[in-house]
């Protein structure tokens, strides 16, 4: 390998996992408002897979995605900027924790009714697909997303047209509290795809690597036109659903289990073992991240707020109105 | 279930339509899609049986053979999916026109259409588009009872980021559709039932007049009847009526319910200084309270009697024909408000 791609893998989780820490902290100092879904536990999910896609394919994400805009290349400052809802923020302080955007870099953004992703993800692979381009949708969603109408209508659409999309379920076992047993009839994910003629795998999403080569798999069986895939990443988020979420529903010894499974700690061994990178340079990573984060917290509250009320509502304004609105 | 409507002796594609042609408004529909298709590869249209089947209203007739199955999709019946569909189509470059068959099953898909569709410009700081054009006939037809005659515009019109449009005229039929698939913005073409098999005239290669311009149908100097959709027909038929009695009514089409061309309705009450709104949807929390309001705001002296409402009944829509009747306005409930205003 893998060596330039390890390190990669550590500064990204690095930073996925000081990014959110330092988001939390802010939240509690009131500098973020809002609802705040973090995602340290998860970080090999979105980290391994869009490390294996293209700069020209397409994310469509759900309201817990700040590492997805990171690993895509919006920059920590640009994302905690929209999370202090400044006008330097990636949707200039309209959109915020849930509504990360990036058209530049193909980023569809981040969609806060749990199931949209489905269908954004499916018209942006219509599109590709009409216009024969070699591009994939990589479409993420959560466990507590499958028994939305819109999972088994995008599915059975896809499938039908051989539209060019990776549906990637982040099973982090939890919709808010219910857990996936309390949910849904079947609790295997990926299991549901062969309803549809969809094909699909079951990969430890607490593994980076093995995300990482899963993904690449599925992105080669799309873009060899074989019609979509769907990959069910089986992970854990260690905090509760949002900051307001004490996580009350799940017993201690479940997250300490859980915890020990960390997909930073376990990689960072791995990699150390395998000769990929050595402690110090692992650590050097790690300390790259935190002043990564140092500047963006420090951009973040430089930046001014946003003051348009009434900014692009349309592309096209029409006042027909004389006097008030 | 919708049936399809009409005779089949004119299948496929329309001849071209010389000057003076009438033309009906499925046809004026089919003419607009049929050169948007042609104009701009970006265009494609998707919904329940667009396609091999040629539209229920017949207004795709001809288009899946021209342009092939990707721009002329036949969907599953999966109304929130595949308006969610168009929307990531047209974030990413496309201009989908999205038919819902019937406005009521456009309830399914009002995620797609207020969640998605009318937010995401907003929400991403200015940087996303969304030229997409979502067509539903809606109204009061023939006996189709509560679930398939309902009107949507109340909860339509009140959702900032979306544009709606009511045709009335078969010009308008053509022309504001044409506009729509051309908008950047996302646009609802809110189609009557009743109006697809209506006959009127059509004159190509005029310009247009703009999407969301009230246009005055009539002249008049006594009263201002205000409308859209099929109640322009029934603002007129009361304004024959009354003109034997000797009131002058003028009546504005509004044509476009987001936004409403206040300034026409300003100018027309100017002159009138009466005013009566003709709606079709349920009476509450209106196109016609809107407009009451607003006139009431912005041209409170100009008015010499309050703006009132003829508008449909606040019931779902009952199935015996003598109800559903009475359930909506006709052009005797107009006259006789307007009697009782008129006089001063």
């Amino acid at each position: 390998m893998r060596r330039d791609l390890a390190k990669t893998f550590l500064y990204d989780m690095a930073l996925a996992r000081e990014f959110e820490q330092r988001a939390a902290e802010q939240y509690t100092e009131g500098k973020i408002a809002g609802f705040l879904h973090l995602y340290p536990g998860e970080e090999a999910v979105a980290v391994g897979s869009l490390r294996a896609a293209d700069p020209g394919d397409y994310v469509v994400t759900t309201y817990r995605e700040h590492v997805h805009a990171l690993v895509r290349g919006i920059t920590p400052a640009a994302v905690m900027a929209e999370l202090f809802g400044r006008a330097d923020g990636c949707s200039r302080g309209y959109g915020g924790s849930m509504h990360l955007f990036d058209m530049d870099r193909r980023f569809l953004g981040g969609y806060a009714i749990v199931g949209e992703t489905f269908p954004v993800a499916a018209g942006a692979a219509y599109w590709l697909r009409l216009n024969s381009e070699p591009d994939v949708v990589l479409c993420y969603f959560g466990d507590g997303a499958v028994n939305q109408g819109t999972f088994h209508e995008t599915l059975n659409m896809v499938a039908l047209w051989g539209l060019p999309v990776v549906l990637i379920c982040e099973n982090n076992h939890y919709q808010i509290g219910t857990e996936i047993h309390r949910h849904s009839a079947i609790a295997e994910v990926h299991k549901r795809a062969c309803g549809y003629g969809i094909e699909a795998e079951r990969v430890d999403g607490m593994d980076v690597l093995a995300v990482y080569d899963a993904t690449r798999h599925a992105l080669h069986h799309v873009r060899d036109g074989n019609g979509p895939y769907l990959l069910e990443c089986e992970t854990y988020r260690y905090r509760g659903h949002s900051m307001a979420d004490p996580g009350a529903y799940r017993s201690a010894l479940e997250v300490s289990e859980l915890r020990a499974r960390d997909p930073l700690r376990t990689f960072r061994k791995r990699a150390n073992e395998e000769g990929w990178v050595a402690e110090d340079e692992a650590d050097g990573l790690a300390e790259q991240a935190r002043s990564a984060v140092d500047e963006a917290l420090a951009f973040a509250d430089a930046s001014p707020p946003p003051t348009e009320l009434h900014a692009d509502v349309y592309v096209e304004p029409i006042h027909l109105y004389r006097g008030r609105p | 279930m919708s049936e399809r409507k009409g005779d089949d002796t004119n299948a496929g594609l329309l001849a071209p339509v010389e000057p003076g042609d009438q033309l009906m408004a499925w046809q004026a529909l089919n003419l607009a899609l049929n050169r948007a298709l042609a104009d701009d590869d970006a265009v494609f249209v998707l919904g329940e049986d667009v396609g091999l089947y040629g539209g229920n209203y017949r207004v795709t007739q001809g288009l899946y053979a021209k342009y092939g199955e990707w721009r002329v999709r036949d969907a599953p019946i999966s109304e929130n999916s595949f308006t969610g569909l168009g929307v990531g189509a047209a974030m990413v470059g496309g201009r989908p026109v999205i038919e819902i068959m019937t406005v009521n099953f456009a309830l399914l898909a009002l995620d797609a259409i207020i969640n998605m569709a009318a937010k995401l410009r907003y929400m991403s700081g200015g940087q996303v588009k969304v030229p997409l054009v979502v067509r539903m006939p809606g109204g009061v037809a023939h006996q189709l009872a509560a679930q398939h005659s309902q009107r949507l515009e109340h909860t339509l019109m009140n959702v900032p980021g979306l544009r709606m449009v009511a045709p009335a005229t078969v010009q308008d039929h053509y022309g504001q559709l044409s506009q729509a698939v051309r908008a950047d913005d996302p646009v609802v073409v809110l189609e009557h039932e009743l109006l697809y098999f209506h006959s009127g005239p059509f004159s190509d290669g005029v310009g247009l007049p703009a999407m969301h311009a009230a246009a005055v149908q009539r002249e008049g100097g006594d009263f201002t009847l205000i409308a859209y959709s099929r109640m322009v027909e029934v603002a007129l038929a009361a304004a024959e009526t009354l003109a034997e009695e000797g009131i002058d009514c003028e009546v504005v089409d509004l044509r476009s319910l987001r936004p409403i061309d206040l300034v026409t309705l300003q100018d027309s009450v100017a002159k009138t200084h009466r005013a009566l709104v003709v709606e079709e949807d349920c009476r509450f929390g209106g196109v016609g309270a809107e407009i009451a309001a607003a006139l009431n705001e912005s041209a409170f002296f100009e008015l010499e009697a309050p703006v009132a409402r003829v508008a449909g009944a606040d019931v779902p829509t009952p199935y015996n024909g003598e109800l559903e009747a009475a359930s909506i306005p006709e052009s005797a409930d107009v006259a006789e408000v307007v009697r009782e205003w008129a006089v001063s």
